[in-house]
């Protein structure tokens, strides 16, 4: 059975002045293929301008599993949102 | 499934216990609409249902080309010719998003192509029809493209996420598909007799299989309940066929042909159109593998993924002589 190529994470910029947003993966025998196959997979319909591709091996993503103690702090610090504070009608430019 | 537990010190009732909790918290977040990433903890059975289903669907999409392929080098003009191009293209791009979508469950590439090639992973019924005319590739597009919308959009709602995010992506290109596939049958309707009765031909002898597509009716169906409990199903079978009737009869009258169904008849009361009954005895032959054209395909799956060898592993010695990375892509 033949080993699969490298898998790699892809990732499209739509236009310019937008950032780079992963859209999927694929499969390429180099970091050049996978460019190729991620222009004929990836923007067959002008969805892009630019392509990165990253192997997918690569990349280190957050547990999971630690979701709750990475993310639940910011749930109370409410006061880091603008609306959190009250400020008269009449004042304006705010 | 997680019999290893059961040999830990504690015995069956704790490693059970444990069990029953994490998936009473499982069923929690997709009852409240979460999605569940690939490196979320899901049930086995979650798991391989997904394997299942996507895969059978990337490789619907992968042997889906063979029969509309079959007529490219024939479409009667070059419009036609280069739509059919970038449908059949966008088929092949299908079937790769789904195939990444699935690999993300832990299955490898080689794995399921090799499920395919070897017969064991199934392929929707359809793709075993032949394509006789070229009114067939404008049946296609409308009927087994439409049929495939009406089951994909709720599959952009599914409960995991990369298969969700595939379908949307799929579901966006699809609509081309069946619109240029309405139009082909719109041409030849309003053209010669002879280029009606060709369009009248096709729909006889897609209407049904396309019924079929949908899958067992209900009452037959092994997987549904469990499907629609986790939220990859969201209609059942018989309802998303009963959409598909609906709008795709009035669609068929447009056009001035005739749905080969002799019984169907509009219930005014359930506001449905209510068709004769499938010859489910059909469906099942095909799934078997004896329709008209299981073997050819299959035969055209190896022939390309032989064809294909050499050039696999050009690019694989290639890459191994050239490993330095491609900065320049890199700094985008």
């Amino acid at each position: 059975m033949n080993e699969d190529w490298v898998l790699y994470e892809v990732f499209i910029r739509s236009r310019s002045g937008l950032e780079h947003k992963h859209v999927g993966s694929l499969h390429a025998a180099d970091a050049r293929m996978a460019i190729e196959h991620a222009r004929d997979t990836y923007t067959r319909r002008q969805e892009g301008v630019s392509i990165w591709v990253v192997r997918s091996s690569d990349i280190v993503a957050s547990d999971p599993a630690e979701a709750e103690e990475l993310f639940e702090p910011a749930r109370d610090k409410v006061y880091r949102h603008p609306t959190f504070y009250a400020i008269p009608e009449d004042v304006k430019n705010i | 499934m997680y019999t290893q537990a059961l040999d830990s010190p504690g015995g069956a009732a704790a490693a059970d216990a444990h069990e029953r909790e994490r998936l009473e918290r499982f069923q929690e977040r997709i009852d409240r609409d979460e999605k569940i990433e690939p490196k979320d903890w899901m049930p086995e059975a979650y798991r391989q249902t997904l394997i299942r289903q996507i895969a059978q669907h990337a490789h619907s999409e992968v042997v889906g080309m063979l029969p509309e392929g079959n007529w490219i080098t024939r479409a009667p003009s070059l419009r036609r010719k280069v739509v059919l191009i970038a449908k059949v293209q966008d088929e092949g791009g299908h079937g790769m998003y789904l195939y990444s979508a699935a690999e993300t469950l832990g299955v490898s590439r080689g794995e399921l192509i090799e499920q395919l090639l070897s017969g064991r992973a199934k392929y929707s019924s359809i793709f075993n029809y032949p394509t006789l005319t070229w009114a067939d590739i404008g049946a296609i597009g409308w009927l087994v493209d439409g049929a495939a919308i009406m089951n994909q959009i709720p599959l952009c709602r599914c409960s995991y996420g990369p298969y969700a995010r595939a379908m949307v992506r799929i579901c966006k290109e699809e609509s081309f598909h069946q619109r240029q596939g309405y139009e082909i049958m719109l041409t030849l309707s309003r053209g010669s007799a002879a280029q009606r009765a060709m369009a009248q031909d096709a729909l006889d002898r897609w209407w049904w299989p396309s019924l079929m597509m949908f899958g067992p009716s209900d009452a037959h169906s092994v997987h549904t309940a469990q499907s629609m409990r986790w939220k990859i199903k969201r209609f059942s079978n018989d309802e998303l066929r009963q959409k598909f009737i609906d709008v795709t009869v009035p669609q068929a009258e447009f056009l001035g042909l005739a749905v080969p169904d002799p019984d169907l008849r509009w219930d005014e009361s359930a506001q449905h159109y209510v068709p004769g009954p499938i010859d489910w005895s059909e469906f099942h032959a095909v799934l078997k593998g004896e329709g008209p054209c299981n073997r050819e395909r299959l035969e055209a799956r190896h022939a390309a993924h032989e064809a294909g060898r050499w050039v696999r592993e050009a690019a694989a010695a290639f890459a191994e002589k050239h490993q330095e990375p491609l900065r320049a892509a890199q700094a985008g």
